[in-house]
């Protein structure tokens, strides 16, 4: 279970999107994990063929835990042809930041079966004491399970969970680098939905199955799952009874629609509440550990607010740039020349980072805040810039991240201008050693040259740490965001 | 466009944007970028999802017509 974010103690694996066997390729999204603030999808760190799952679908683990083994080098696949039993694996690679040594426990015995593997027989009608199993110590994997179904009804095997772009989809005819699954369609049983959703489901006995998803690439979302739920009230009512003296007579629906309201409510409370110790956490280790000073700056935007102006003209509405793109592409072309600010502090050492990935701080409306990065910040072009950071703010609001977005930023860009206050004064986000803030965008009186104008600014702060940098080397980061703004064609 | 259709086809949008977000919290005349928190990035989705089911191009001086939903009616009613 990798640590998707500083402040994350423990994941659910939601589901699966490979099978042992499965060859997969570095990068690969290979499972989805539920933490207390999203959804994620965990990309693999290494290329090779799955052994084992060894976590289930539905298992909550702390991080560090093995979810799956791994067979490094890849057996020559067969295109076209049913996975088959993995090479006798050599090597046991394990999984990013686990303190567990490799070639971990034996599975159990091969007559224990997962309850994947169960569910999948039951579904598929069957009978497991039948197989031999083709896994590790000759368990039953839902290849086999699979197998066995297709030659009982004589039809084509079924086709494997399409992972995001693992080699085995591309023998059923999809190519590797498509990023996209396709919602609904007959390679996935996979439908995607935000984590409200889910629990919402969850609590309201609703098959997200069977829905349709209104939500961004048709993902299921809270509407989606309310209505179902409306439209089954009266069954809803009698799987979930609410006890209301009061109200005897009342209406099926009056009830039903009690049960859902109670439901949402007490579910996202208790998801606030995780989620606002884990923040507090690791806030508190941050003020702990971390000893801040900071640093602020008012930064005249005029030039880059004109020359964004003049840029958007020309520009059709769905490649428009923003402001808080030109601050980020500042930030991160800074960073690169102040390398104090970027980087990780790892047990009392610096460990600076040649690669600038940007987190940014988004707030959900449910409460909290989330820091996914964006890779490279400093390399990409403005509009790649503004095409990703468009995607990560609609992912993060949907819920869906990946597990690379979590679990690296360098640096953290903070903009809470656009709530309308004038700085930002924040804690830096453990293990890295630096936080930069935009404040609100408004017109204030400037001095310059001796005369008095009008100009867009914005305040500009610096949190960083003292054990890694002072004050000179912060102001010098502060200035040069300064002057980088000043030459917005040049980002 | 007739008025509930306008209203329909910005609560649809929203739901896209800002899946937490409901129309229904924003009073006459308040932005809604203050009642439902939206950022410079989700207000842009918002005009992107406008473009993609509408067709129009909304250039970016528009966008103050666009801040409430009464302003938001009214384009979409006045522009087809």
């Amino acid at each position: 279970m990798p640590s998707l974010g500083a402040d994350m103690e423990f994941g659910t694996v939601s589901q699966w999107l490979v099978k042992a066997g499965d060859e997969v390729h570095r990068g690969d999204v290979v499972a989805v994990v539920e933490t207390e603030k999203s959804t994620i999808e965990v990309e693999i760190f290494e290329s090779g063929v799955i052994d084992e799952l060894v976590v289930h679908e539905g298992e909550q683990v702390p991080v560090g835990a093995v979810l799956a083994h791994l067979t490094a080098r890849a057996p020559a696949a067969v295109p076209g042809a049913p996975p088959g039993p993995p090479a006798r694996p050599e090597t046991r690679a394990r999984p990013a930041d686990t303190g567990q040594v490799p070639g971990a426990p034996a599975p159990g015995p091969p007559t224990v079966h997962s309850p994947v593997t169960r569910h999948l027989a039951e579904r598929l009608g069957v009978d497991l004491a039948t197989l031999s199993g083709s896994g590790p110590s000759g368990a039953v994997t839902r290849a086999d399970v699979e197998r066995a179904a297709s030659r009982k009804t004589d039809k084509a095997p079924r086709p494997g969970q399409a992972g995001r772009g693992t080699s085995t989809v591309a023998a059923e005819g999809r190519h590797p680098a498509e990023p996209e699954v396709q919602p609904g369609s007959p390679a996935s049983d996979r439908v995607r939905s935000s984590p409200l959703a889910r629990r919402l489901a969850a609590d309201l006995g609703v098959d997200l199955s069977a829905l349709q998803g209104t939500g961004p690439g048709k993902s299921v979302i809270e509407h989606d799952v309310r209505l179902a739920a409306a439209t089954a009230a009266p069954e809803a009512t009698v799987a979930a009874p609410v006890p209301e003296a009061g109200a005897p007579a009342a209406e099926p629906e009056a009830r039903a629609a009690a049960t859902v309201a109670a439901a949402t409510v007490a579910a996202a409370q208790d998801r606030q509440a995780t989620m606002r110790r884990a923040i507090g956490a690791l806030m508190a280790r941050s003020k702990r550990e971390i000893p801040h000073y900071y640093l602020s700056t008012t930064i005249d935007l005029s030039t880059a607010v004109s020359w964004l102006e003049q840029a958007n003209l020309d520009r059709p509405v769905t490649s428009r740039l923003v402001l808080p793109v030109l601050m980020l592409k500042a930030t991160a072309r800074a960073v690169a020349r102040v390398p104090e600010m970027n980087g990780f502090m790892i047990e009392d050492a610096f460990v600076p980072s040649e690669p600038v990935h940007v987190g940014v701080a988004i707030s959900l409306r449910t409460g909290g805040v989330i820091a996914p990065a964006i890779h490279d910040a400093d390399r990409l072009p403005l509009d790649e810039l503004m095409a990703q950071l468009k995607d990560l703010v609609g992912r993060a609001r949907a819920g869906v991240l990946r597990s690379s977005e979590m679990s690296d930023p360098t640096i953290t860009v903070s903009n809470l201008g656009e709530l309308g206050v004038e700085a930002v004064f924040g804690v830096i986000y453990p293990p890295q050693v630096a936080l930069v803030g935009f404040g609100r965008v408004a017109e204030q009186p400037w001095a310059q040259g001796g005369m008095l104008g009008v100009r867009p600014c914005v305040t500009a702060t610096l949190s960083a740490d003292h054990r890694v940098s002072d004050g000179h080397r912060g102001g010098r980061f502060l200035s040069e965001i300064d002057r980088l703004l000043q030459e917005p064609e040049k980002l | 466009m007739t008025n509930d259709d306008a209203r329909q086809l910005i609560r649809s949008v929203l739901r896209q944007v800002a899946p937490e977000a409901d129309l229904d919290d924003v009073g006459a005349g308040e932005t809604l970028q203050e009642a439902l928190d939206l950022d410079s990035i989700d207000f842009l989705n918002f005009v992107v999802g406008l473009h993609e089911k509408t067709g129009l191009e909304i250039p970016e001086r528009d966008y103050p017509k666009l801040s409430t939903v009464e302003g938001c009616v009214a384009y979409l009613t006045q522009a087809g």
